[in-house]
């Protein structure tokens, strides 16, 4: 018996769905908790060609829940090891490794090789990069994200579908980790599971796609519920009008009165509004020094209170600067809501 | 007029339960009940949560007795 006798005995494969997988391309976008189970199954289903996008490395702390992972993995890149045990779970298919993260730059180009997208991210960012970019290549995506015991799950753009943005308009700065919250290991692999069985539906095209709908899970209460999401053709309208765009995520700061320097690189979120706001990276003070009032309070910051007191020490020493307060515990313990 | 309010993630955490009975006074659209219900908690980024009414995701929908709600943040654990 074949490899795949046992899927090809669904009515819903058969010999004409196992073809369809064989011809298909699906790009994984991050392989971890969620992508690194959706690959594993992608795989042994046949699916013809699977793109892995990573540039982590695997940690020892990942291993509870990214079980594509072995302890000899650890310090390696994810991608490339991913790429070597999925090759030898499945020879017939052909992988791609991007061992870089999917930015502004290369999205495009990534993309347009692959039918359907899966996001294995775990940041904001990324998930409205992959949205923007599939909506203008005209690619259906499927997307999941868990925090703590919850997960969320839908498969958007699809068929003229609504979008991420329809469900959230707006990016946001609570980009809190499974690293920061917990997670137990089976509920990304719950989540990826889901993901590869949509990506499956929509090659083979049977079925219902979860699409214009959201589903929500939560693994402690062992309770589900879908959510049905209706298209906002604004937001649609405004990328097709925009095109691809970096996410600002912005905030405001308590204090509007004080002055406050940034030495955070200028691409690091969340961005502070303000006219009394300067964004100085750290490695660019020795010549913009002359920007920073020298005859009024300042608070430098940074994300953790460690580059800003760097900043400090050199604008002080160097330039006699001794108006600078350091922000001990970085930018969160300033920012108002 | 009584309705089923479901809290998920950051929202669940603040409010320290996963779901309660409110009592409203007077007519209220969806996106009025979220101001309502998530003031005074303390989540950084409140535009970011999304209402559901009835498993159906529409803020200007009006409130009616025995809807069940739901208050959704973004998640982006991976």
């Amino acid at each position: 018996m074949s490899r795949y006798s046992r899927q090809i005995k669904l009515t819903e494969v058969g010999p004409d769905g196992q073809k369809k997988l064989r011809n298909a391309k699906v790009l994984i976008v991050g392989v971890g908790g969620l992508g690194g189970p959706a690959a594993q199954y992608l795989t042994g289903a046949g699916v013809g060609k699977i793109g892995l996008i990573d540039h982590d490395k695997v940690d020892i702390s990942n291993l509870h829940r990214q079980v594509l992972f072995c302890e000899s993995d650890v310090g390696k890149p994810k991608a490339v090891v991913a790429k070597e045990h999925l090759e030898k779970q499945n020879s017939e298919v052909q992988f791609q490794v991007f061992e870089e993260p999917l930015t502004i730059e290369n999205v495009e180009n990534i993309i347009k090789q692959y039918d359907v997208v899966l996001d294995g991210t775990d940041n904001f960012e990324t998930k409205y990069l992959i949205n923007d970019a599939c909506l203008l290549a005209d690619k259906p995506w499927v997307f999941a994200s868990i925090y703590k015991n919850e997960g969320q799950l839908s498969v958007f753009n699809y068929k003229n579908g609504p979008t991420y943005r329809c469900v959230f308009p707006k990016s946001t700065r609570q980009n809190i980790s499974c690293e920061a919250t917990g997670v137990l290991g089976v509920l990304p692999g719950f989540l990826g599971t889901l993901q590869a069985a949509e990506v499956l539906k929509i090659i083979l095209g049977v079925g219902e796609v979860l699409s214009g709908k959201l589903k929500l899970v939560n693994i402690m209460q062992a309770s589900e519920q879908t959510i049905k999401i209706n298209k906002r053709p604004e937001e649609i309208a405004k990328i097709r009008q925009s095109g691809i765009a970096p996410v600002y995520i912005d905030c405001n700061l308590k204090n509007k009165e004080h002055w406050y320097l940034d030495v955070r690189e200028v691409f690091e979120q969340p961005k502070p509004k303000g006219k009394k706001v300067l964004n100085i990276p750290l490695g660019d003070l020795t010549s913009r020094h002359q920007e920073i009032p020298s005859d009024q309070e300042v608070f430098v910051f940074c994300q953790t209170g460690k580059r800003s007191k760097n900043a400090i020490e050199i604008l002080k020493n160097e330039f006699d600067f001794h108006n600078l307060k350091n922000v001990e515990d970085g930018i969160e313990t300033i920012i108002d809501g | 007029m009584k309705v089923t309010v479901k809290y998920f993630g950051l929202v669940a955490e603040a409010t320290e339960k996963s779901e309660e009975v409110m009592e409203l006074k007077g007519e209220l659209t969806a996106i009025a009940l979220k101001e309502q219900c998530l003031k005074g908690l303390t989540i950084t980024d409140k535009d970011s949560v999304q209402i559901a009414v009835n498993q159906n995701l529409d803020d200007s929908i009006t409130i009616k007795d025995g809807d069940e709600i739901a208050l959704l943040p973004p998640f982006a654990g991976g």
